[in-house]
């Protein structure tokens, strides 16, 4: 067996392990607080997050051997690496202030990133010159540890919003939270449907003419609800909807991922719509009645602790060993480009936060709905900016 | 400015615009407003009330103008302005990324249509060197630099002034407060020694104990900020040529060139330009990755270079006498550097030129000669064996053909036609050759001798980045005085105790300027076994 293969069958022990986890933390719910932290359910549940987390390593660190460079050079890669760190702050965060209702945020989104990362293509890609940096590996995992810090504190800061938000009566902030919800479920409408359609092999190729006359294929690997502009079909027998991708989405991919975009839309909205039914309430409301008590100023606490660590942290990846690299490797250290900017972007609104919470007092759920968009600042890094930004224009 | 000043009933003479008396605590009557004390019951401790211009004086220009950028509310909008603006400008590809021959006027709108004119139409394929951008980038300077005298001098005095002896409103209208303790001696010891164990620094006097420790925290964010004060100034020098350079040059194998950013001093010969891709064969891991990609992956460009140095005054377009300086490797992420200039592998032509091209000459019995023509040296007759002569009619390095014929559409050999011709010895004919494409043909109809292509060498050009930049010392300075300040600020509390007897009883009041989880974890552990009750939080979240 070689090490690739080796790696492989530990990823998918992890997700095992993981979702052990999850039905274990899922037990210590309607516990009193005190009892939770001596619990068998807890001790059980925190003892499988951590075998899983070293069953991820392990993975991680045969790929290493595969590879022979640290595994951070592609998006599934940093994705792996990111969620590891999720789960890695979790434990840490677990053993300092114990509520156990937060695995049962910080382990489910983490499976998603993780999910969302296999997705990509998984093999073991060799470095092209730019890539062949010492710098480059500090840069990327510290970012990684810091955006998965960062990440913590919108777990914490959702964890706070499904207790604290009242769920009474429909307002803004619960159609917020069911949104955010959707987001989580969407996510895994994409990777279901990715997976079911990529098992079963499917693809049907468009050919598109542009304008100055060459011919560009697509692979679509879900059927189209899209096709791309100006194009034809070529597979016979696959599914088209005769719809096309409107004329400004000029690049041969931008068709499928529009059409990627929306089949994960409407998986989420069917996942949605199905857990409305079965519950017949808001989602927000069901997980407020099981979640029950949390002390808010502990949970206030670790949101902004997690944020204390992660932008100085953030700052020192993001922005200045990237820099140290960039200089080295093109003689500029910062050249505005789109991953530059949007950590700039990123570490600019966690200044914001910190600014708002010293000086003008925002805590609790005021910062709790700001950890949430600061999290999907990163996810937009991380999905938007590296799939549809860069593959839209040519640099990549 | 007026130099108005409020004496407190403690004797303190402080300065007009003082919420908080800085030696006693005590509120100071008609200025509650200023921090919004007159409506909360818990102090407003976040510049210990002290005396800030902005809040002070609100009459002249110069005094709202300081106004202005000294409020946290103006900064935090500039800063979200500006994060906006810079995620805007990711839309579409900034100018200089847009890597098209389409001017950005027609670029932008062919390529994106409608919204892609409006991005052009508003500045932003240029956005992070536009002048709106950099204003804002000014404005957020000038804001942090008001925002931190204006707090940072009062407080400093504050803190310098506070007493341990403090007014009982004070005491009593911190955030934390246990009221109407009643301790006895052993109580005050072991809670003193609890709070130097805790490395309080504890003073006394008439009975009043104040506890106090890490105040440098509290110049965190001052730190932090004049980190980014050198960023931006950095950032201001890097546009002056005497700070910063940078040059571009392409150098072909085997040819030295200046190098333009040095005054012509420096020269750079390019000895060998390599080129490897990775191989799924010697690197068996790698394999299916390389199978699913159509092109090649690049392993490795470099640049095999020498640095000259001038040892006389130069004439234009001659190589003077020079010595070498260093000579190394450049390649991608390993710059060559010498005397403050650093050469990066910035681009490549790989065998874009034609160094040499061999041709042959024969009749239908035998071979006639064979001659090599090099296009750097490009002769005009070649004299083989037996006295045959080949003349060239016409060299165009860089073939085109245009409405007059062929002609050349630049000095460089990247795609060379030589015309050819050859008086044949048997018939005295002079017979016409052209070469083209790598390729040679007749270009009359009645020719005897042939002429062929024998062998073919081409060279690459690399792509040469030069820059100097004496800005990067003070990038890294002010990088690390930001982070020394920002752990400084958030990995200490200030911390602050007061121990407040009155005829009876005992307050005690606690202020900490963050982490209140914390303190009162450290508060249990500080009043373990003594008669202190427990504290009561009147501010906590709910
Ligand atoms: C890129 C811009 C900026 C960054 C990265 C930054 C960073 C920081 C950080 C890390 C803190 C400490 C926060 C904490 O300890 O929780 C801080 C505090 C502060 N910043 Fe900024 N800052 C920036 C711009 C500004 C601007 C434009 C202003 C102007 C109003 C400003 C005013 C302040 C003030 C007043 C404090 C609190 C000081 C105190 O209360 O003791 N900052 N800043």
């Amino acid at each position: 067996m070689d090490f690739y293969t080796i790696s492989s069958w530990f990823l998918y022990a992890t997700f095992f392990i993981y979702l052990i986890a999850i039905a274990f933390f899922g037990m210590t719910l309607g516990n009193k607080r005190s009892e939770n932290n001596k619990s068998k359910s807890t001790k059980l549940a925190i003892s499988f997050t951590i075998i899983g987390f070293l069953s991820q390593l392990t993975s991680y660190i045969f790929r290493w051997l595969e590879a022979g460079h640290i595994p951070v050079s592609n998006l599934f890669e940093y994705i792996y690496f990111f969620g590891m760190m999720l789960i890695l702050s979790f434990i840490v965060i677990h053993f300092v202030y114990g509520i156990s209702t937060l695995g049962l945020i910080a382990l489910p989104v983490a499976i998603v990133i993780i999910g969302y990362g296999s997705v990509f293509p998984t093999e073991v890609q060799p470095l092209v010159p730019s890539l062949q940096s010492n710098w480059l590996y500090i840069h990327v995992t510290t970012v990684g540890l810091a955006q998965a810090i960062l990440s913590i504190s919108f777990i914490a800061g959702l964890l706070y919003l499904i207790v604290k938000v009242n769920q009474e009566k429909r307002s803004k902030e619960t159609t917020f939270l069911e949104l955010i919800i959707y987001g989580v479920l969407a996510t895994i409408g994409f990777i279901t449907i990715t997976t079911s359609f990529g098992l079963a092999d499917y693809e049907a190729t468009f050919v598109k003419t542009t304008e100055d006359g060459y011919e560009q294929e697509a692979n679509y690997e879900l059927p189209a609800l899209f096709a791309p502009h100006n194009s034809e079909l070529q597979s016979e027998g696959a599914f088209e909807s005769g719809i096309e991708a409107p004329g400004w989405m000029q690049g041969v991919d931008a068709g499928m991922k529009l059409n990627t975009l929306t089949w994960s839309l409407l998986v989420g909205l069917l996942l949605y719509g199905i857990i409305r039914l079965l519950l017949r309430k808001r989602i927000g409301a069901t997980l407020q009645d099981k979640f029950g008590k949390i002390n808010p100023d502990v949970v206030d606490d670790i949101m902004y602790r997690a944020i204390a660590i992660g932008f100085p942290l953030f700052t020192l990846g993001g922005l200045i060993f990237a820099a140290i690299w960039a200089q080295q490797a093109w003689g500029r250290f910062w050249g505005w480009d789109p991953k530059e900017v949007w950590a700039l972007v990123t570490w600019l609104f966690y200044a914001v936060f910190l600014h708002l919470r010293l000086t003008r007092g925002w805590h609790g759920k005021k910062s709790a709905w700001l950890a949430v968009i600061g999290f999907s600042l990163i996810m937009f890094n991380l999905i938007v900016i590296n799939l549809v930004i860069a593959g839209l224009h040519s640099y990549a | 400015m007026s130099n108005k000043t409020v004496k407190c009933e403690c004797g303190h003479v402080n300065h007009e615009g003082t919420v908080l008396c800085e030696a006693c605590g005590k509120p100071i009557s008609g200025n509650q407003h200023i921090d919004g004390n007159d409506q909360n019951d818990v102090l407003e401790m976040r510049y210990e009330g002290s005396a800030r211009r902005s809040k002070t004086y609100k009459r002249t220009i110069v005094d709202k103008t300081w106004g202005f950028f000294s409020s946290v509310k103006v900064g935090v909008w500039l800063i979200v302005i500006t994060l906006i603006a810079s995620s805007l400008g990711t839309i579409y590809p900034q100018e200089q990324f847009k890597n098209s021959p389409l001017p950005s006027s027609q670029f932008y709108e062919e390529e994106y249509g409608l919204t892609g004119k409006i991005f052009y139409q508003l500045g932003f394929h240029n956005m992070y060197d536009s002048w709106w951008y950099i204003v804002l980038v000014a404005l957020i300077g000038i804001s942090i630099i008001i925002a931190s005298i204006d707090r940072f001098v009062p407080l400093r005095r504050a803190l310098k002034n506070q007493s341990v002896k403090r007014n009982e409103i004070f005491v009593k209208r911190q955030r934390l407060v246990s009221e109407n303790n009643t301790l006895n001696d052993e109580d005050l010891t072991s809670l003193k020694e609890n709070l130097k164990k805790k490395r309080y620094k504890v003073s006394e006097e008439d009975g009043h104990i104040m506890a106090e420790k890490n105040r440098f925290s509290r110049w965190g964010p001052y730190v932090n900020h004049i980190g980014l004060i050198i960023i931006l100034l950095a950032a201001i020098f890097r546009m002056f040529d005497l700070m910063h350079t940078e040059e571009y040059v392409w150098v072909r194998e085997g040819e030295t060139r200046v190098l333009p950013n040095t005054n012509q001093e420096y020269y750079i010969e390019n000895t060998e330009f390599i080129y490897e891709e990775y191989d799924s064969n010697e690197e068996e891991q790698f394999r299916v990755a390389l199978e699913n990609v159509e092109n090649p992956v690049p392993k490795n460009f470099q640049t095999n270079a020498i640095i000259y140095r001038s040892t006389e005054d130069t004439i234009t377009g001659q190589l003077p006498d020079m010595e070498e300086v260093t000579r190394g490797q450049i390649r991608l992420n390993q710059p060559l550097t010498f005397d403050g200039f650093a050469l990066y592998q910035a681009g490549t032509q790989l065998e874009s030129e034609y160094r040499t091209i061999g041709f042959d000459l024969e009749n239908d019995e035998e071979t006639l000669g064979s001659f090599e023509f090099d296009t750097d040296e490009a002769p005009y007759s070649f004299e083989l064996e037996d006295g045959l002569e080949v003349e060239v009619d016409n060299y165009f390095p860089e073939l085109e053909f245009t409405d007059n014929g062929p002609s050349s559409f630049s000095k460089f050999p990247r795609n060379p036609g030589i015309i050819f011709s050859i008086e044949n010895p048997e018939t005295t004919n002079v017979e016409r050759f052209f070469y083209l494409q790598e390729d040679v043909i007749s270009l009359s109809d009645d020719n005897e001798l042939n002429l062929s292509v024998s062998d073919i060498d081409r060279r690459s050009a690399s792509g040469i980045s030069i820059t100097r930049d004496y800005t990067l010392p003070i990038f890294g300075l002010g990088a690390a005085i930001f982070m020394i300040g920002v752990v400084q600020g958030l990995y200490w509390y200030h911390r602050r105790i007061w121990i407040h007897p009155t005829e009876s009883s005992y307050h005690i009041g606690v202020h900490t300027n963050k982490n209140w989880f914390g303190m009162k974890k450290e508060l249990e552990e500080i009043t373990k076994d003594t008669n202190v009750q427990s504290f009561h939080d009147q501010q906590e979240l709910k």
